[in-house]
């Protein structure tokens, strides 16, 4: 019987030849990834049950990213970088990249695939949900709470249900307008925000495979949203590319066999995309753009690790270049790389932080920032019954602040457009 | 490992996520202080829509205003219960508030680990959808052993799906002592 890419990933993390699905298996855990809102407590919970003793497994193989609550006066917020501070120091871990030194790097997902990181055909555990993102390098990534990261920290292990796999397939070209943000939010609609629970979502066809890095970690980065345990893209030319100019580590390709068992198989034809948005209060409420159009908006806001990266900024410049924006508009880089980037990429000879500025958006610094709400001065955070059109992944209730704001989540082109007009509209409808 | 949890029912609807669950700005507080994990339990379920927040007639508080601790200790939702974020402050918060059990048709896989490992609350699913049965204040009995629940205000019974393989690390306590029990850590 033939497996998936992640049956396969799993088997060797469990040493054995093969898995199916519903089976408990422990895992070797290649890299434990943390940040400085799950980073504290998981150290306090390994620091309890392993004591004075308490020994990281393997110390090249902890990463840790402070990047939620960064910008901010909040002193619980700060005391947790300041934790983290002192456990790399007292543990001696090089993979920490502190705030307020040049080392810092912004959203843990982003900064994981840039960093090298991200490598093919490994396993790699966070304490953050989007976790996820990093299976657009043909791995698995997952996420878990602090003490299945507190045991992964003192052992290098954790069990795992093997999830069945779900297939979806992007036949054709995309039209343009059209980003992995518009494919993702589609799939969510069709499945809803139950759909991937316990299961891995598969990604192929030519239309994933003609997608930039950036745009691959956009679907899988929403995995989540449909409760999947991983989202996974077969790693191809592109990927290793990336991933060769980033790290020298040996990796192993995996790829789906001609009959492995899927739970079901979706097909969808990419031409006949249109932009969609997910309206409040969940990411599965799946809309046409067309639909809600003219929907009066009092903010805009692109950012975090599904819709701050360079390509969302280069999608979103094409509109706002030479133009106004009529509501409060942020921009968040979700790296410092990418906001290097925004200085040194242009559109017709001028940078994307100039188009922006010169739109009268507001650029900000890489973190979460707004797209988990935050302490109350974080920057872009929701205020009262505002509406706001977002990049993000998630518009739960009061997700980005207020309980009474309303957030429609849609693709970085479509919230270009929105801001240039402070009402929902369509990128195609706008050119 | 209790026998039986008995308690108030606090019924919710579908699709409680993480953020309505304990709100993110809150995850700021420490887990291991005591007075001050404390604050876990006084915003918990503090971000659910006040309509939908103790259901069927909604606008219920789960913790009054001016408390630390829920006088609700059962907890019904419907599907995909924990959908969002990997915050295990999520079951961490219900059991600081003081909830024992949360009876569910379906969990997301995060929370539903980080209940089961951290050792805070009980995962259970209900074979069928019990939040459209039960009532908010309905005095509620879970039996582990026999995996049912009993309704001791309209004394109907509902039967609950196995824990199956999760049922020793609940038994042991979390995913440490279950670890430390089987030999796999010192
Ligand atoms: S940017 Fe948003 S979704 Fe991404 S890690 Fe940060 S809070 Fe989570």
């Amino acid at each position: 019987m033939g497996m998936t890419i992640t049956e396969k990933i799993l088997a060797k993390g469990a040493g054995k030849n093969s898995v199916v699905p519903g089976e408990n298996v422990w895992l070797n855990v290649d890299v434990l990834m943390t940040h400085d809102v799950c980073g504290p407590p998981t150290i306090s919970i390994w620091k309890k049950e392993f004591g004075e003793k308490a020994k990281i497994w393997d110390k090249q193989k902890l990463v840790i990213f402070p990047d939620h609550y960064i910008f901010t006066s909040n002193p619980h917020a700060n005391r947790n970088v300041e934790v983290l501070r002192s456990f790399a120091k007292d543990y001696d871990v090089q993979n920490y990249y502190d705030v307020g030194t040049d080392r810092y790097k912004g959203v843990c997902h982003i900064a994981l695939a840039e960093e090298g990181y991200n490598i093919p055909g490994t396993i790699l555990f966070g304490t953050d949900s989007h976790t996820c993102t990093s299976g657009a390098f043909g791995m698995f990534s997952t996420g878990v709470g602090n003490t299945d990261a507190a045991f992964i920290l003192g052992t290098g292990k954790i069990w795992e249900k093997v999830p069945e796999s779900l297939l979806f397939t992007f036949d054709g070209e995309l039209p343009s307008f059209i980003t992995a943000k518009d494919l993702i939010l589609r799939v969510l609609g069709d499945i809803t925000t139950n759909g991937g629970t316990y299961r891995a979502l598969e990604f192929n066809g030519d239309a994933i495979f003609s997608l930039s890095v950036d745009e691959r970690m956009t679907l899988t980065n929403m995995a989540i949203e449909a409760g999947a345990m991983n989202g996974i893209i077969e790693a191809d030319e592109i990927i290793e590319n990336y991933v060769k100019e980033r790290s020298e580590k040996s990796y192993e390709l995996f790829q789906s066999d001609g009959d492995a068992k899927y739970k079901q198989k979706y097909h969808y034809k990419a031409s006949e995309f249109e932009p969609l948005v997910a309206k409040p209060h969940s990411p599965d409420n799946v809309d046409t753009v067309q639909n809600v159009k003219g929907r009066k908006l009092t903010k805009c806001y692109i950012g975090s690790c599904t819709g701050g990266k360079l390509s969302d900024f280069v999608s979103a410049a094409k509109f706002l270049f030479g133009n106004e924006v009529k509501v409060p508009t942020f921009i968040v880089p979700a790296s410092t790389a990418v906001a290097r980037q925004l200085e040194i990429e242009t559109v017709s000879g001028v940078s994307l932080k100039e188009i922006f500025e010169k739109s009268s958006c507001v650029v900000a610094q890489s973190s979460c920032a707004a797209c988990l709400g935050g302490p109350m001065d974080t920057i872009g955070r929701a205020k009262d019954n505002e509406i706001i059109i977002s990049t993000t992944n998630r518009n739960f209730p009061g997700r980005m602040g207020s309980k009474k704001s309303e957030v429609y989540l849609a693709s970085p082109l479509t919230v270009a457009a929105s801001a240039l007009t402070g009402e929902i509209t369509d990128p195609r409808d706008y050119m | 490992m209790e026998k039986t949890i008995k308690g108030k029912a606090f019924v919710l609807g579908d699709n409680i996520d993480t953020d309505q669950i304990i709100p993110a700005e809150h995850l700021v507080y420490s887990m291991s202080d005591p007075k001050e994990s404390q604050l876990y339990g006084k915003f918990a379920l503090s971000s659910v829509p006040q309509k939908e927040s103790g259901l069927p007639m909604g606008n219920i508080p789960f913790v009054k205003e001016g408390e630390e601790f829920s006088e609700y200790t059962i907890i019904i939702g419907g599907s995909n219960f924990g959908c969002g974020s990997s915050r295990e402050h999520a079951p961490f918060a219900l059991m600081k508030a003081g909830v024992k059990a949360v009876v569910a048709e379906s969990f997301a896989r995060i929370y539903y680990r980080n209940s089961v490992d951290g050792g805070f609350v009980i995962p259970y699913e209900a074979k069928e959808k019990l939040n459209d049965v039960i009532s908010t204040d309905d005095e509620v009995e879970i039996m582990l052993n026999e995996n049912k629940l009993i309704n001791n205000t309209t004394q109907k019974v509902y039967a609950l799906n196995p824990l199956g393989d999760i049922l020793p690390i609940i038994e042991a306590g979390n995913l440490f002592e279950y670890a430390r029990k089987s030999g796999m850590i010192a």
